[in-house]
């Protein structure tokens, strides 16, 4: 225990982790040159420092030289509070006394709700993630060799503000999978095991010709076998005809069913709708099928010039079918800021940039639980699960509650990521208060009232974790 | 002024190639066209939110003043929020002697406060001879005359790839009805047609304000615009209803209504003319030109170019903004320079410059450096009376300018799901309402 020293002077202004042996604490505090000074109320003053003051005159003196730490607190901090508190009673104009009114918007205005509600899921959700990332992070580099540079890395999100980390952000989740990275990785994921077909996008040029199938193709009447059929279809970008396509022909003649599968559109246009035009290709290697009550009863595939034929088939009439094969299913990722993923999507950018700093916090924790503890119990049997569940969490509990509560505090007042992050079709569905704040008193509304009675709901809601958080100073201090 | 906000990269841009450039060409000429008062000695401030380029070119017109008439004329970037700039100044009394102010609210308001001076005979004639009416309606109050615009914006711009129009073997559509059909076409020729911002509203807005002003008409288009009919009248849900046919479309638009909500105004136009286009058209005002230089490739005028708004309705139609400029203080320079302003030649100068279009009848549009500008330039001042500004930048900002409400937000709600165009004027006209009742 001697040789951890982190009781004494690794805790500087940090939470002290419950580790820390109350007594050895006190020495520190009360010993010489302790740094505390005497007249700040509510802090009680160690015994022996108290021969220190020279007399009550001193108390004047102590005043003087905190005059101007409280001009600045009260400019600063007191004033606008106040006025704050004092606009939130005021109308759009800041003419006209209304009361409670702007309050009551709070609840009633639908996009200040959606705020309200978005926050208590940042509350529920956020703090929580990040805490548990951090924990991870903590436990697994205590173990690790190259554990400092592997904090470093995830501690420098850290590093960047909130705006670069936005900006970051919102690239990371764009639609585009040419930009977005995640979306990048999700399509290529999905096209390594769903084979998308080489005439993904088209259209029948005839619908009623053709209907869609389980993403294929089939014609809507039975065809007679000696008939032949002719499939056109369109919307086939110019970059995506196959190199082997040649000008389509009508169906040769010839036993049994067959037909031809074009690209019903001509170049530079001038082609009629529904006919083999020159300048017009095939659809080669699309696979056709001939169905017959349900059943595949032969298949083959298109040449260059798109006809295909059945020589077998030389009687009775047959379903075409062009199964999904030939087409796939167009995947453009997930659509991660549109009105669902939105809130889940900041929350996720958020979380890389604070897990970094719960994991430093708990991380501190973790080294000033005594080793002894642990030891004792491995030596009792216990398995390494055992040893993290029912000794290192309970002595870590004060750490992870203080990184808890300072994360909510923080959580309260985002603003920065949902502001850059959430496009603006979007933005309502991802509000939050802070940012409902800036958008009633300043984005166009300029009702600084209810802007001010937001703030001051977020004040409110601020307060218990804050006190909270003071508590637990003061009760670690003494 | 979101759309200027947007807009301050790509004109950054084009900044620094004007001055990499460095054309260091004097065209002032001393040649004086006006009457010129001999104004020596005495000195003028003007105020306006150009920067760089803009900065440069608008110079060139206060030297060619300064040269007529001897004043100093010094100039006094507001930077992006003129109303609060002048309204500090004019709290401090020292108001600038003229303003240029991006907005026609900004311009209302401050005749409101009384800090405009209104314009003399002379400068009224000067705004008679050279604007058609609607640009002296658009710079008074009351009825008393208060500016001249000078310079102006044309929203009614259709761009389009070059390419691929002729690929599909379409042509630029003059009628909605064309339009709708060429953009079946292009979509079955394997391109998508219309690639549309809508991840920012007032992209949105505009659409709906082309749509409008030439189905509904200008009388009803500056009745809406005040409000005095309401949202819910038929005429709005004609427009939304002519709207649908493109945005209820998912073959028709880069993305589906789905991809639009997610794509913002710059990306709309890189989806058109960057590497590996996503679509052949994209609607947006003139300054759609600036991100096409500054963004991509395409060069202007042969790879990427525009047609006029496709007329939904039976009247040609233009809207637009403008920078009005507007005299704070009564000294006779403040006046003159109004007078000079209001000039063909000071729009000459600056047109010649690029980047410019003048609502100005009598500029010669031959200056334009470009055919591009020149055809932004000559559809605006053909438009003639049937110019209207943007109507969603006359509306309260609670209605027409605030991301995720009023009409950014409906409109956008609408793009998602164009199912029930009735609903979607009920509920504009119910922030409208709102908006406008405050």
């Amino acid at each position: 225990m001697a040789d951890r020293d982190v009781t004494t002077t690794g805790a500087g202004e940090e939470p002290v982790p419950a580790g820390r042996p109350r007594q050895a604490a006190e020495e520190a505090d009360a010993g010489p040159g302790g740094p505390r000074g005497d007249a700040i109320p509510g802090i009680p003053i160690p015994r022996r420092a108290r021969h220190r003051d020279p007399d009550r005159a001193g108390s004047s003196w102590a005043w003087l030289f905190l005059l101007p730490a409280l001009i600045l607190l009260g400019a600063m901090v007191v004033y606008p509070i106040a006025y704050t508190i004092w606009r939130s009673f005021y109308n759009a104009a800041g003419d006209a006394f209304v009361g409670l009114e702007n309050y009551g918007d709070l609840f009633t205005d639908t996009a200040t709700f959606t705020a309200l509600k978005n926050n208590a899921i940042w509350v529920a959700v956020a703090p929580a993630v990040v805490t548990a990332f951090g924990l991870i992070f903590a436990v697994l580099t205590e173990r690790i060799r190259w554990s400092s540079a592997f904090k470093l890395l995830i501690f420098m999100p850290m590093a960047i503000s909130f705006l670069a980390a936005g900006v970051i952000f919102r690239t990371v989740y764009d639609q585009d999978p040419n930009r977005g990275v995640l979306n990048a990785v999700i399509v290529s994921v999905h096209d390594t095991f769903v084979e998308s077909g080489q005439y993904q996008g088209v259209r029948p040029r005839d619908t009623d010709q053709l209907t869609a199938q389980g993403g294929g193709f089939v014609t809507a009447d039975p065809v007679p076998a000696t008939e032949p059929v002719q499939i056109g279809f369109v919307a086939l970008p110019p970059d995506r005809i196959p190199s082997d396509a040649v000008q389509a022909v009508p169906p040769p003649d010839g036993p049994g069913l067959r037909g031809v599968v074009w690209l019903d559109f001509a170049r530079g246009g001038g082609g009629e709708p529904n006919q083999i035009d020159p300048n017009e290709v095939g659809m080669p290697d699309m696979s056709v099928q001939a169905v017959q009550d349900g059943r595949t009863v032969d298949s083959t595939k298109t040449g260059p010039d798109g006809t295909f034929a059945f020589p077998e088939l030389t009687s009775g009439s047959y379903t075409i079918r062009l199964p999904s094969s030939n087409f796939g299913a167009a995947f453009n990722g997930v659509t991660w800021l549109g009105p669902t993923l939105v809130t889940p999507a900041i929350i996720g950018s958020y979380v890389w940039i604070w897990a970094g700093f719960a994991m430093v916090l708990i991380g501190a924790g973790l080294a000033a639980i005594p080793r002894d503890a642990l030891e004792a119990a491995r030596v009792d049997g216990a398995t390494e699960w055992q040893v993290f569940r029912r000794v290192t969490m309970p002595l870590l509990a004060p750490v992870l509650v203080v990184v808890l509560v300072t994360l909510v505090i923080n959580v309260l007042k985002i603003f920065d990521l949902v502001y850059i992050i959430a496009p603006g079709s979007t933005q309502p569905d991802a509000n939050v208060l802070a940012l409902q704040m800036y958008l009633a008193s300043f984005g166009g509304g300029n009702n600084q009232g209810l802007g001010s009675a937001i703030a001051v709901a977020l004040f409110l809601l601020v307060v218990p974790a804050m006190l909270f958080n003071i508590r637990r100073f003061r009760q670690e201090k003494r | 002024m979101k759309r200027t906000a947007r807009l301050l990269p790509a004109l950054f841009a084009l900044a620094l190639a004007a001055a990499a450039c460095g054309g260091d060409d004097d065209d002032g000429g001393a040649a004086s066209q006006t009457s010129a008062a001999n104004l020596q000695g005495q000195t003028v401030e003007v105020a306006a939110v150009w920067t760089g380029a803009e900065r440069d070119n608008f110079t060139k017109v206060l030297d060619a003043f300064s040269q007529q008439t001897g004043a100093t004329v010094t100039y006094t970037p507001t930077g992006d929020n003129v109303s609060t700039f002048i309204g500090s100044r004019i709290e401090g009394g020292s108001p600038p002697d003229v303003a240029v102010l991006p907005q026609q609210g900004v311009l209302v308001q401050l005749v409101e406060d009384g800090s405009l001076k209104p314009a003399p005979d002379d400068v009224k004639q000067a705004v008679a001879d050279n604007f058609s009416q609607v640009w002296a309606d658009l710079a008074s109050v009351d009825g008393q005359l208060y500016g001249v615009y000078f310079k102006a914006a044309n929203k009614s711009t259709m761009w389009y790839d070059v390419a691929a129009l002729e690929n599909a073997g379409v042509q630029p559509a003059a009628t909605w009805d064309d339009y709708m059909t060429g953009a079946q076409t292009i979509s079955d020729s394997g391109v998508t047609p219309v690639s549309i911002g809508g991840a920012d509203g007032w992209t949105l807005t505009d659409w709906f304000e082309n749509v409008y002003l030439s189905q509904a008409g200008a009388e009803k288009y500056d009745q809406l615009s005040k409000h005095e009919i309401p949202w819910t009248d038929e005429s709005v849900v004609t427009a939304l209803q002519t709207l649908a046919e493109l945005w209820g479309n998912n073959d028709l638009i880069a993305g589906g209504a789905k991809g639009a909500l997610q794509t913002d105004f710059p990306t709309s136009v890189t989806n058109v003319f960057a590497e590996n286009p996503k679509a052949a058209m994209v609607y947006e005002g003139d300054f759609v030109a600036g991100v096409i230089s500054s963004e991509t490739q395409a060069q202007v005028g042969t790879d990427a170019n525009f047609f006029p708004f496709p007329q939904a309705g039976d009247s040609a139609a233009v809207v637009g903004g403008g920078d009005v400029a507007v005299a704070l203080t009564d000294k006779p320079a403040s006046f003159e320079l109004l007078k000079f302003l209001a000039s063909k030649q000071a729009g000459e100068i600056w047109a010649a410059a690029g980047g410019f279009t003048s609502p100005n009848k009598n500029v010669d549009s031959s200056v334009y450096p470009d055919d591009v500008s020149r055809a932004i330039g000559e559809a605006l001042v053909a438009a003639g009376d049937n110019f209207r500004f943007d109507m969603s930048d006359l509306a309260p900002a609670a209605f027409g300018g605030t991301v995720g409400k009023g009409e950014w937000k409906i409109l956008q709600d609408f793009l998602a799901d164009t199912s029930d165009p009735q609903g979607t004027a009920a509920a504009l006209e119910e922030e409208a309402a709102k908006a406008f009742g405050s």
